[in-house]
């Protein structure tokens, strides 16, 4: 119980307890992220203050109004003025919430001329990426949880990324239009990044958009938000936002890493005698 | 006890007229709800959903003006073994202009298997810009074990493509539907 | 015809053969609150699974299981046929009728539901488990993935649609043709108001749903592609068809309980309420509104623009004719005489929690915010504020208000009131926080969590744990009151209380308006 009520406590005081006890979105890094993030507080203190005003009334009336303090009954039963008046004024604030709202649905819609596309697929449980480049030998990997066992049964202390940490994470460059195309293998899956503002869902047979542009470097971790089976809450999303020239350098360690596999899948192959089926002889 | 009586017949009119509703609207899931969403994907193309039958090619000019980059995308549904890519991971097309890509694929086990691919195109409003006029997704596609196929597709970009788009990606998820036929043929 | 104007038979054979609105809205009353009982027991569960960070309790696979019956059995098990059950008890003494119109269908109506769930509660004990892809069963997770017993989820759920729709044939019969001479549509108080909407919905959309688990099934074991990509279907397709059916169906689970309010808040505030026409039409404008929203569950699903923009701008909408709800009993409560029994309390703590979960439903119903909201705590601690601070607040006030007047004995007040109060901070204790660790990223359904997520949830199940065992407080008062509960005599329990059901004896006689009534004044008017 201590722990409980001096969190909450540190959660309202404290800026440096912000990680720990969050109790707000958060604007992430993203410009689309920033805009949402005003979109949900300018609707929320919206709400905050026609709420605040709403309850007054009855707790006035409340307060005022008690039959144990003698107050009598009035027996009114209408009035058409408040009555337009509260159906009208309501209108009004939904459409002032509607503009700001559409302007950002469109920016997230807006994906065209993405400067690298990155194929998003769900597994049951885990994440696979492929970077989706004209030429050269193809990168791609799966991402999968490294949290071990004994730490999920308690039988070892949790670390700091319990459960949001992976084996390989996704390698983004910064300042750099990244598109997403999400799907899945099996069963529907959705990707989020709640700091780089994305969450698309991933669906069998079927491809979605989502794109990014990530200003800053860092490391940026999520989680499925779709329920996708028994171990949904253990495929997490773990981005890596890095220089343009170490993005590169990246790329080139996985490739050459990925030409390796391909030669050891060649031989392989033709060890099993489908060297045949290819038709050539180039291993 | 008489007026109770007297003001059942027509609660068991009110009864008979609800109950035909709900039986429609059961229909209506069937009948209306099912057809009309295909249609919407088709019109609209929701899923970036494709057209399910060759489209025959009206003479139009081609667009030298613009060119439209056509990315190819090849998955793997749950459990399907083969190898499947495709011979250029992209193009450069000018809208009008027939193209030709070919998907490679390898049966590596050593049953007979059948295939079927899944067409999916990004964004979802270039579907119904993107005319598909021979395409191995139109049936299924059978492979012996240890055997290998080319795939063709052939297809048009139409010139009303809406100009903002610069990129359409076109997937393919191979399902193994190995199971579903033998079943409907031994049912036969 | 002639032993309907003895009391009832003995023995087991009253409530099995029984064609009596009392008996059936008892049995469903009884019924609905076992069911709260098992499904608060899987709710009790999860939260202690969720108690700390780790996996403590059960594994993942049982979690999904708790989950999805724990939302299956509170919405189909508990919330609707307690609000039937309600119905039945009222709607023929608020018109004036001797009964529902079609009392042998009332019978079978109830008597198919606990078959219904005897299934669906033996799945946990089959090979695989029971089903465990959410109570939204999204295909293919429930199709091609699922554990064989989700054929007995299917069938369970085409039962209890059945009995539904039964239910909702025979209230709208009711009120159509059984009203006492000027009971006139206008004249009717706001509860038989609400239902009547309520049932129309309800006979529309239960067959959307039967639709949806009929397509699953033919997808299982008949080899069709509905909700699958291979054979040309589309698992969107589920969505669409399953929320076509339930954003409706949210909308009958509260629509009830708007009633119930609203003849609650005029009683305690010695005062009519306040805009009776408005009220009816801004419940029909929910109604109407309800089939026209549904994508909003699913803005992530990746609909075109026009799509997104056009359920975000409809969904925006509800929010007026809701508004007017809560603007109308308000003034009701104002300059009125008010005083503070438990139903009232109720009454207020729906008023107050069911406000705030409108005001997270208006957050949520704006598209691009939605990305950032969707399926993680924050839909929980929404959904929970209208569903548990919603229907079922306003279930218990209905419960408490009507008690007396049902049985003819009074429940304990000074325990009522504290029920209501450790309700009230154990249902803030447990889902306030929610919108916390909802806004700070964690998805719902998981089993476990990342640890900056771990003081608000143990918060959270603390919560949980008061608001379940206030409950058995609820139940042993219920329970008191029925065997040994201070006998009255009034007609009118309570003294501003308004309505038919109010000029019959009490406790109410097995048969009531045998012979027609004369309607007195109209009710929710002067």
């Amino acid at each position: 119980m201590g722990r409980v009520f001096s969190g909450a406590v540190l959660a309202f005081l404290s800026p440096l307890a912000a990680a720990q006890n969050q109790i707000n979105m958060s604007p992430g890094v993203t410009e689309i992220g920033a805009d949402i993030f005003e979109l949900h507080m300018l609707i929320m203190w919206i709400c905050v203050l026609i709420g605040v005003a709403v309850f007054a009334v009855m707790f006035y009336s409340i307060y005022a109004h008690r039959k144990s303090k003698g107050h009598q009954a009035s027996q009114f039963h209408e009035s058409t003025k408040v009555e337009v008046a509260w159906t009208v004024v309501p209108f009004l604030i939904l459409i002032a919430m509607a503009v700001p709202a559409t302007s950002t649905l469109l920016e997230v819609y807006d994906n065209d001329e993405a400067e690298l596309d990155i194929l998003i697929t769900g597994y049951q449980w885990k994440w696979k990426y492929e970077y989706l480049e004209e030429s050269g030998e193809p990168v791609a990997f799966f991402s999968n949880l490294v949290t071990s066992q004994e730490e999920i049964y308690n039988t070892d202390e949790k670390g700091d990324n319990y459960l949001l940490e992976v084996d390989e994470p996704l390698v983004i460059p910064t300042n750099t239009k990244v598109r997403f195309l999400v799907t899945a293998n099996d069963v529907i899956h959705s990707w989020w990044v709640p700091e780089i503002a994305v969450k698309r869902d991933a669906i069998p047979g079927f491809i979605n958009e989502a794109w990014t542009r990530v200003p800053e470097e860092g490391i940026y971790r999520g989680q499925c938000t779709e329920l996708c089976g028994a171990y949904h809450g253990f495929m997490p999303v773990e981005v890596h936002a890095v220089s343009r020239d170490e993005f590169d350098a990246w790329m080139a360690a996985k490739r050459g890493a990925a030409a390796a596999q391909t030669q050891l899948a060649m031989q392989t192959l033709s060890v099993d005698g489908l060297m045949d089926l290819t038709g050539k002889d180039d291993g | 006890m008489s007026n109770l009586r007297l003001s059942r017949v027509p609660a068991i009119d009110t009864a008979l007229k609800l109950v035909a509703a709900a039986v429609a609207m059961f229909a209506f899931v069937f009948v209306v709800m099912v057809p009309l969403y295909n249609v919407l994907c088709d019109a609209l193309g929701i899923n970036g959903k494709t057209a399910s039958q060759a489209y025959t090619a009206v003479p139009a000019a081609v667009d030298e003006g613009r060119e439209i980059t056509v990315q190819f995308v090849a998955i793997n549904n749950d459990g399907m073994p083969w190898s499947f890519t495709p011979n250029t991971r992209v193009m450069r097309v000018n809208p009008g202009a027939a193209n030709g890509v070919v998907f490679h694929a390898v049966n590596p086990t050593d049953a007979d298997m059948v295939a079927q691919a899944i067409p999916s195109i990004s964004p979802s409003r270039a579907a119904a810009y993107f005319h598909k006029t021979e395409c191995f997704c139109f049936d299924q596609q059978m492979l012996h074990g240890q055997s290998r196929a080319e795939m063709p597709l052939q297809f048009i970009v139409d010139q009303d493509l809406p100009a903002d788009i610069l990129t359409i990606t076109l997937s393919y998820t191979l399902f193994d539907v190995t199971g579903t036929v033998t079943d409907g043929l031994a049912s036969r | 015809m002639g032993e309907h104007h003895h009391g009832p038979a003995q023995g087991i054979s009253r409530w099995l053969f029984t064609t009596n609105h009392k008996d059936i809205g008892t049995m469903y009353l009884w019924f609905s609150f076992a069911m709260f009982l098992l499904g608060g027991f899987f709710a009790m569960v999860i939260r202690a699974e969720l108690f700390q960070p780790g996996m403590q309790l059960v594994e993942p696979g049982f979690f999904n299981q708790m989950t999805t019956l724990h939302g299956l059995v509170m919405v189909f098990g508990a919330i609707m046929p307690s609000f039937v059950g309600l119905a039945n008890w009222l709607i023929p003494m608020m018109v004036g009728a001797p009964d529902m119109a079609l009392p042998r269908m009332n019978n079978w109506s109830f008597w198919i539901l606990p078959p219904a769930f005897l299934m669906l509660a033996s799945t946990l004990f089959m090979e695989g488990g029971a089903p465990a892809f959410g109570w939204t069963f999204y295909a293919p997770l429930s199709t091609t993935y699922a554990a064989p017993s989700v054929t007995f989820f299917i069938f369970a759920i085409h039962i209890l649609g059945v009995s539904s729709i039964m239910g909702s044939i025979n209230i709208i019969a009711t009120v159509m043709n059984m009203r006492a001479p000027g009971m006139t549509y206008m004249k009717m108080p706001l509860f038989v108001w609400t239902w009547l909407i309520t049932a129309f919905l309800l006979v529309a959309v239960m067959p959307v749903l039967a639709g949806a688990v009929t397509m699953m099934l033919m997808d299982i074991h008949f080899g069709t592609s509905f909700f699958s990509a291979a054979g040309g279907g589309d698992p969107v397709l589920f969505q669409h068809i399953f929320w076509f059916f339930g954003h409706p169906e949210v909308y009958i689970i509260i629509l009830p309980a708007f009633g119930v309010v609203s003849q609650i808040i005029p009683a305690f505030s010695r005062k009519p309420l306040f805009g009776y026409a408005s009220m009816v039409y801004a419940t029909a404008s929910i109604a109407f509104l309800s089939f026209i929203v549904w994508a909003h569950h699913m803005y992530t699903v990746g609909m075109p623009i026009a799509g997104e923009l056009f359920f975000m701008y409809a969904t925006m909408l509800i929010a007026v004719p809701t508004g007017v709800k809560v603007f109308n009993w308000i003034s009701t409560m104002w300059r009125g005489a008010l005083s503070f029994e438990t139903p009232m309390l109720f009454c207020i703590g729906f008023l107050i929690l069911f406000t705030l979960g409108g005001f997270t439903g208006l957050m949520l119903s704006i598209a691009p915010a939605d990305f950032q909201y969707h399926d993680t705590y924050f839909v929980v601690a929404h959904f929970h504020y209208v569903m548990v601070a919603g229907a079922v607040f306003s279930m218990t006030a209905a419960v408490y208000y009507w008690l007396p007047k049902w049985c003819g004995r009074m429940y304990n007040e000074a325990m009522g009131r504290t029920h209501f109060w450790i309700s009230f901070i154990g249902f803030n204790i447990t889902f306030f926080p929610q919108h916390f660790v909802g806004l700070a990223g964690m998805p719902r359904r998981i089993p476990d969590y990342a640890l900056q997520f771990a003081d608000f949830n143990m918060m959270s199940s603390i919560g949980a744990f008061i608001y379940g065992a206030s409950q058995l407080l609820f139940l042993y008062n219920v329970i008191a009151t029925v065997v040994a509960g201070k006998p009255i005599s009034d007609e009118k329990v309570w003294d501003g209380a308004e309505g038919l059901e109010w000029t019959v004896p009490t406790p109410a006689p097995y048969h009531t308006f045998e012979e027609p009534p004369l309607v007195p004044k109209p009710a929710g008017t002067i």
